[in-house]
């Protein structure tokens, strides 16, 4: 089986114990939207303020596991400042960390008539700590807990822009 | 005679696995018991010897699987005192059962603005489907709210029943392991003109259960849990009762007879057992019956009392402050659950690092999500005991719970 260490990584226990970005923001401006994982209970609400297309600010709130609360956490982090487009691309990004499935080969080669912005986008994005929530595939059960912060994130974006 | 763990343990073959390289402790009787040789064996002997549809057939093989579907229903309505064994309703599980109420009684007999009295330890099976009644009949859902010690308060009980068409009530909670005092609250529904529903799902496994004793109109509750499969599931109700609700789901096996026009309705208990019905596990729940009327509940009973005093202690003596024991302090007050809270750890954490242990522990909401708003968090770790454990698990328990230490204190 799977080290406990593989899944309680310290710089995720770090995240746990001293969250970034915990809070409320006032709605509006903001917006509110809540995530459940009906499997175990936990609750997570994010608030996002957008300014354009930009990430203005980011706070998130409710209760969970370890793993729930620093993805949340460290997810904020990355975020905060992004554009709409990078969010996206780095939820892309976080999708494929999380699955089960090998990632497909890195060396695509980027094809020369592509611009520059597109060619960023087709980069797979850095997640930098974020990638530290690898482990977690091993322990299949827990996934949930780690991406139920994105699916929530995703879910306010939409809201924001419709 | 209290009971001898040891060679209880022996009848059940799934307590030799080993899991992550380590013995398997299992404190998850709660969510469903582990099964007996006994019981296993009777299902299989079903499918090698008897296997054949009930009711219906002439040839020997369909009187003998019909003979071991009645004979089960005979081994659950003596284990429960029913007065006859067409009292005895087979549904898939407790759930169906208290569905089959809502769906039945409940749709003949509720009218818009009908109080439904339930409590806030509550099992979801037990509050959705009056939720959904509530939806599509307009009944007043009300609720009789718990104390810090876990218990029901019953301080406004006269107020809560008054005009009351139904009281429905868990005998003991899946959470807290408070034992209710079903009964009193019985009596207390009757004479406020309301019918009484027990869920009895953590209570005919742990307790001896006398349906008269109750005194209830409903008592519903889960074959899985006492050892039987999964699958089969119990409704019982007074014969007049059953005689005058509408049947629950149409189809084969619940019918009379059926014309273009129409149909009529056969006899309680078929009446509400439409289509081909889980014989197996029938027949399995009755060696569970069996099983258990062998060992005798109230030795089962004083066994989880000893276990649970026993927990309680050790549990407290290791961790003192630091760890939190939902529910009713008493060992007499309550059944073999702990929900506990551990150093403010997630439990889904604790669930994680005890599993490594080999510990089997569950860690959620349990189905009982307005109960732990009421309690104050999202979720619990629960320890839940039953016949086969013993001293050694808690101390497995307990032992493995410091792990969690290295990650996150
Ligand atoms: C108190 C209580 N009621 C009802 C149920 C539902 O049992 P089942 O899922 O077998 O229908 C359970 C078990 O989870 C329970 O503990």
């Amino acid at each position: 089986m799977p080290d406990l260490e593989d899944l309680y990584r310290e710089i995720i226990l770090d995240h746990y114990r001293n969250p970034r970005n915990r809070g409320e923001l006032e709605c509006p401006p903001a917006v509110r939207a809540e995530g459940f994982n009906p499997l175990c209970g936990d609750e997570i609400i994010i608030y996002v303020d957008l300014d354009g297309d930009v990430i203005n600010e980011i706070k998130f709130g409710g209760q969970g596991c370890s793993i729930s609360q620093a993805s949340a956490s460290m997810m904020s982090s990355t975020v905060k400042g992004r554009t709409t487009a990078e969010l996206a691309n780095l939820d892309r990004a976080f999708k494929t960390l999380m699955s089960i499935e090998p990632e497909p080969a890195e060396s695509e080669p980027n094809a020369p008539s592509h611009n520059e912005a597109q060619a960023k986008l087709e980069t797979p994005a850095k997640l930098g700590d974020i990638e530290a929530l690898k482990g977690v595939v091993k322990f299949p059960v827990r996934i949930k807990c780690a991406t139920l912060c994105w699916h929530t994130l995703t879910q306010a974006i939409q809201q924001a822009q419709t | 005679m209290a009971l001898n763990t040891a060679s209880i343990r022996a009848d059940f073959p799934i307590l030799c696995r080993r899991v992550h390289g380590k013995p398997m402790v299992y404190l998850d009787s709660a969510a469903t018991s582990h099964k007996p040789r006994p019981v296993i064996d009777a299902v299989t002997h079903y499918y090698e010897q008897i296997n054949s549809n009930v009711h219906r057939g002439s040839y020997q093989l369909a009187v003998e699987s019909t003979d071991a579907l009645e004979e089960a229903r005979k081994k659950v309505a003596n284990f429960i005192g029913a007065g006859s064994d067409a009292e005895v309703v087979f549904a898939k599980n407790a759930t169906e059962a208290i569905n089959l109420v809502a769906r039945t009684w409940g749709c003949a007999n509720l009218s818009p603005g009908d109080p439904v009295v339930i409590t806030e330890l509550e099992h979801h099976a037990n509050i959705v489907p009056w939720h959904m009644l509530a939806q599509e009949n307009g009944i007043n859902l009300r609720w009789i709210p718990i104390d810090t010690n876990g218990h029901l308060d019953l301080t406004n009980l006269d107020r809560l029943l008054d005009g009351a068409k139904l009281l429905s009530v868990a005998a003991v909670s899946n959470v807290l392991g408070t034992i209710n005092p079903v009964a009193q609250l019985t009596e207390a529904a009757h004479d406020a003109g309301a019918l009484m529903l027990v869920d009895a799902s953590q209570h005919t496994p742990h307790l001896p259960t006398d349906v008269q004793e109750m005194g209830a109109d409903f008592v519903a509750f889960t074959g899985h849990k006492m050892c039987g499969p999964t699958g089969i599931g119990v409704l019982w109700a007074k014969m007049e009762l059953l005689e005058a609700i509408p049947p629950f789901l149409g189809g084969g096996e619940m019918i009379l007879n059926v014309t273009k026009e129409g149909f009529s309705t056969a006899d309680v208990p078929w009446k509400f057992e439409a289509g081909t019905p889980p014989i197996a596990e029938a027949v399995g729940l009755g060696a569970a019956v069996d099983y258990l009327t062998g060992l005798g509940m109230k030795q089962v009973r004083s066994h989880e009392l000893s276990l649970v005093s026993y927990a309680l202690n050790t549990l407290k003596e290791r961790y003192g402050n630091h760890i939190t024991i939902h529910g009713p302090q008493e060992p007499a007050e309550r059944g073999g659950v702990l929900s506990f809270d551990y150093k403010g750890i997630h439990p889904h954490d604790v669930a994680q690092v005890l599993d490594r242990a080999g510990v089997c522990v569950r860690a959620g909401h349990h189905c009982a999500k307005p109960l732990m708003r009421v309690l104050g968090c999202g979720a619990t770790s629960r320890a839940s005991l039953y016949l086969y454990n013993n001293e050694s698990d808690i101390d497995a328990l307990a032992d493995a719970l410091a792990d969690a230490d290295a990650f996150f204190v």
